[in-house]
């Protein structure tokens, strides 16, 4: 596996910054600005590329959809949130409508965020394109269709000019899937949730998002240490504080970036990233998820470090 | 798990100690919450001395996420005091800090929560007891 890309990482709801947000941020660059010699284009990129991100970047964005790049022919990719438009066109715009691709897509389940880029991604409707639908669920084809009809949407499932199957994965067991060993695992969410393991080439790659953990359950909690052992990336769902998952929002299917760190220390895993961002959240607050998810593994770290990240859309990671 | 804890008037002081992760958070919470059950001493209050805690994580804090439930169920007070500066930090990144009240030592607690029982332990501590 070569890297990890993210083309849509919010949760729940599609966001964007508004005209008065970003005319705050342009307001405090050019603030900084003052008094600094910006004269070259050069030194300009190298100012802004000094400001904290929530003044000079946006996490974005987009609904879950995260790109596995394998090294091999075909794509992957992890959730069919709106992101997946973004990453349809980029693919689409590489290949042209007349090379055939195949694109493997593993949906974690099958609520509206994480579906509803599909009408949208633009390989579906070209011709001998390949599109393989993979996940947990035994409706997995039937929601897709259900969400373009009528009256939700203009034009059927079957628009659609790409040769589409449909594969369930059960969970413990080892699929052998475009080059990648595939493991799934069942998660607690409203309606199940199922999430991925991926290794190749001695590289392991986790995608875990809409997933409450049972702290109480100490077997519950093991099963996602061994699925997280020894991984080198961990996208997770961390939307919510410790405290609001274990309480107003318990039940309603995520978990936190204090769980996070725990269970990535525990597996021994290198590198988590924190994803499916609550909508409500600016970017200033995520930063300061970040900051403070950064602190905890510092000051609870027993063995190698654990690299800690905020996922946002376009953030590339090299594997 | 054997957790040390003592009864001052209407509030139960509980004293754990070293770490409380997913190794022992069962055994806390078994020997925690029958100390919180009704009929017991802790009508007005429960106090946990954390001064001997040097971590917590999300299974220990679910502990006390339960015990607040349980005290404010029937309203009665639960305070933590005594925080190691890195637990301190473990309360503030998880938001822990908002459920339960945090005060800097027992006696201030006691105080907070119940005159008699901040009395009830000045008057044992004079006594060499406590």
């Amino acid at each position: 596996m070569k890297g990890v890309r993210f083309w849509g990482t919010r949760g729940s709801l599609p966001v964007s910054l508004t005209a008065p947000q970003l005319r705050e941020r342009l307001v405090a660059a050019l603030r900084g600005a003052r008094g600094r010699d910006l004269a070259s284009d050069a030194a300009l990129a190298a100012y802004v590329d000094g400001l904290d991100f929530a003044v000079a970047g946006t996490f974005g964005g987009h609904t879950s959809c995260v790109e596995i790049e394998t090294g091999e022919p075909g794509y992957v990719v992890c959730d069919l949130g709106s992101g997946v438009r973004p990453f349809g066109q980029a693919a689409f715009a590489r290949h042209g409508p007349s090379a055939p691709q195949t694109y493997h897509v593993f949906v974690s389940h099958l609520h509206w965020d994480h579906i509803m880029g599909l009408p949208f991604f633009v390989p579906a409707y070209v011709p001998g394109n390949r599109i393989v639908v993979y996940g947990g669920h035994a409706e997995l084809e039937a929601a897709l269709r259900r969400q373009m009809e009528p009256p939700s949407f203009p034009v059927p499932f079957d628009i659609f000019k790409a040769d589409f199957a449909f594969v369930r994965l059960a969970p413990g067991v080892r699929h052998e899937v475009a080059g990648m060993t595939v493991t799934t695992l069942l998660q607690r969410h409203a309606g199940d949730s199922y999430g991925y393991r991926f290794e190749k080439d001695g590289r392991t790659v986790v995608y875990t998002t809409d997933s409450e953990h049972t702290l109480g359950d100490a077997g519950a909690m093991q099963a996602f240490v061994d699925f997280f052992r020894g991984a080198d990336l961990v996208v997770f769902d961390a939307m919510y504080s410790l405290a609001d998952a274990i309480s107003v929002k318990a039940d309603w299917g995520h978990s936190s970036n204090v769980v996070g760190v725990e269970l990535c220390q525990r597996a021994g895993a290198a590198h988590l990233v924190l994803f499916h961002h609550e909508p409500a959240s600016g970017d200033a607050q995520i930063a300061r998820l970040l900051d403070d998810t950064r602190r905890l593994e510092a000051i609870t770290r027993a063995g190698a470090p654990l690299r800690v990240t905020a996922a946002y859309d376009g953030l590339d990671i090299a594997l | 798990m054997d957790i040390a804890h003592h009864a001052y008037a209407d509030v139960v002081v509980v004293t754990p100690a070293g770490r409380l992760d997913h190794t022992n958070a069962g055994d806390f919470e078994r020997a925690l919450l029958p100390l919180l059950e009704p009929g017991g001493r802790a009508t007005a209050g429960v106090v946990l001395d954390f001064a001997g805690v040097d971590y917590i994580s999300s299974v220990g804090l679910r502990v006390l996420m339960i015990a607040g439930k349980t005290m404010r169920a029937r309203n009665a007070r639960i305070a933590v005091t005594g925080l190691q500066p890195i637990v301190a930090e473990i309360f503030a990144i998880s938001r822990f800090n908002g459920v339960v009240e945090i005060f800097a030592d027992v006696p201030a607690a006691l105080a907070a929560i119940s005159p008699a029982a901040a009395a009830a332990r000045a008057a044992g501590a004079k006594d060499g007891g406590a």
